[in-house]
């Protein structure tokens, strides 16, 4: 495993952090407040190749290396995780439908997801099933030539703009996943709206109705569409969030480094407060830990390691909580204002949070991990 | 037992721990399985072998045993040294 970037991963990532300082993070405290991001934006994002960039070259994709691929995140969630959500739902449908996916529709759906010109979203929350994912009340019942849905989904990122929805339900008690496109008929989408962190990511409830999609939309065979597709969908998402988090991480770092050196309380900078410089340092420390736990499981990824799917959930684990704890201290040194929307650290720690909610809590990884770990022992 | 099934033994055995695996033992009837086993199972077979777990290959009965993988292996690998 290389600790060092090569020159093209640094060059990459000078063109995310470029295209964030000037596109993005100007406007995130506004989409926060107005809970949308324009749609102008997501066209910025397609014609960079950003949306489904990890879509193998084979399907049109950029097939980034996990690393850079990570560092897209990372730069993305800096400047407004929001936007970071975004890439993270898309990519996860993309990733599962690439992976479990049929000949037919890999075929039919990548090239567009690649090119950004259809978002996926994932539908796997409901109402009454959130970190119990085999508790789903979604129903699937085959109909001749298709398959009928009947159900809710809650909390669905991005759901508001999203084309293509990988639904996740029971068949005659099994798991199974579902590629269900927006106009399919019986399929409602209700914005969400009133959220405390990531306002910005158009969520969305869906209501199936007598739901109807063809055959040969099933990912995978029925009875594996939680422990195969579901899965790689999460695990997907779990290396996208543990980035994000970094990058929340990094982001208040940034806000806390100058506004510890501008900001004077007894005659001298905050930065010259010991205390300050202790939650700094544990800051400091922490996005770095972080950063190397998201490199070791972007290379174990790489190189298709069965040991990714644990290294990418200690990462989660790890970034998530370290995110939550960056941002808490990032509002603490900036006192009063740091409550208020003048600074955007508040958001950071409402954002934060989401991180350690999405793609398995915290309590779920912590249940986990050790499971994992006890193979190796 | 040949290179292959000892090679999905001993990737098993870590969740086998006090068990000693026979080829055509039911590993789903012993209960241990679970997703985590799942997820690291079609890698290990893939990274090891360099084959590709495609989605008409999800069945229990391609991973209910080590002989059952095996064969799945075999039938896989001789597939994708056949020219389309």
């Amino acid at each position: 495993m290389k600790l060092e970037l090569s020159a093209g991963q640094r060059q990459a990532r000078a063109e995310f952090r470029a295209f964030v300082a000037a596109e993005i993070a100007p406007h995130a405290d506004r989409w926060d407040r107005e809970e949308a991001i324009p749609l102008e934006l997501v066209g910025r994002l397609r014609e960079r190749g950003w949306l489904g960039s990890n879509v193998p070259p084979e399907h049109g994709g950029r097939g980034l290396d996990m690393i850079t691929y990570g560092l897209l995140t990372e730069e993305i969630a800096r400047g407004c995780s929001s936007v970071r959500s975004l890439l993270t739902v898309h990519d996860m449908v993309a990733h599962a439908v690439g992976r479990w996916g049929s000949r037919e529709q890999r075929q039919r759906y990548l090239p567009r997801m690649a090119r950004g010109e259809l978002l996926g979203a994932l539908a796997l929350s409901e109402p009454n099933a959130g970190s119990d994912a085999m508790g789903i009340e979604t129903t699937a019942r085959a109909d001749g030539d298709v398959w009928v849905l009947d159900g809710r989904k809650k909390w669905t990122t991005f759901g508001q703009i999203a084309d293509l929805f990988l639904v996740f339900a029971k068949v005659e008690g099994q798991p199974a996943a579902l590629l269900v496109e927006r106009e399919s008929p019986g399929l409602t989408v209700r914005p969400l709206r009133g959220m405390v962190g990531t306002r910005a990511s158009l969520l969305a409830e869906l209501f199936f109705a007598d739901c109807r999609v063809p055959a040969a939309n099933l990912v995978g065979r029925v009875g594996f569409g939680i422990s195969h597709v579901a899965a790689a969908a999460l695990e997907q998402g779990r290396y996208s969030v543990s980035w994000g988090s970094v990058g929340i991480g990094q982001a208040c770092l940034d806000a806390c480094r100058s506004y510890a050196a501008e900001r004077r309380q007894f005659g001298v900078a905050l930065a010259d407060h010991q205390l300050i410089r202790a939650l700094l340092a544990e800051m400091i420390v922490n996005v770095r830990a972080a950063r190397l736990l998201c490199l070791r499981a972007g290379y174990l990824r790489d190189t298709r390691d069965p040991g990714a799917p644990a290294e990418t959930m200690a990462a989660k684990y790890f970034a998530s909580t370290m995110a939550t704890r960056a941002a808490n201290d990032a509002v603490q040194i900036h006192g009063a204002n740091g409550l208020c929307e003048d600074f955007p650290v508040a958001r950071y720690l409402r954002d934060s949070k989401v991180m350690e909610v999405i793609e398995g809590s915290t309590q779920i990884q912590q249940i986990t991990l050790p499971l994992f770990d006890f193979q190796e022992f | 037992m040949d290179q292959t099934q000892l090679a999905i033994k001993e990737f098993l055995s870590r969740f086998f721990k006090s068990h000693d695996l026979q080829p055509d033992e039911d590993i789903f009837a012993l209960g241990f399985v679970n997703s985590l086993l799942a997820i690291q199972l079609v890698a290990f077979v893939e990274k090891t072998f360099g084959i590709r777990i495609q989605d008409e290959d999800l069945d229990l009965d391609n991973f209910r045993s080590i002989d059952a993988i095996s064969n799945l292996i075999a039938r896989k690998t001789t597939a994708e040294a056949t020219p389309a």
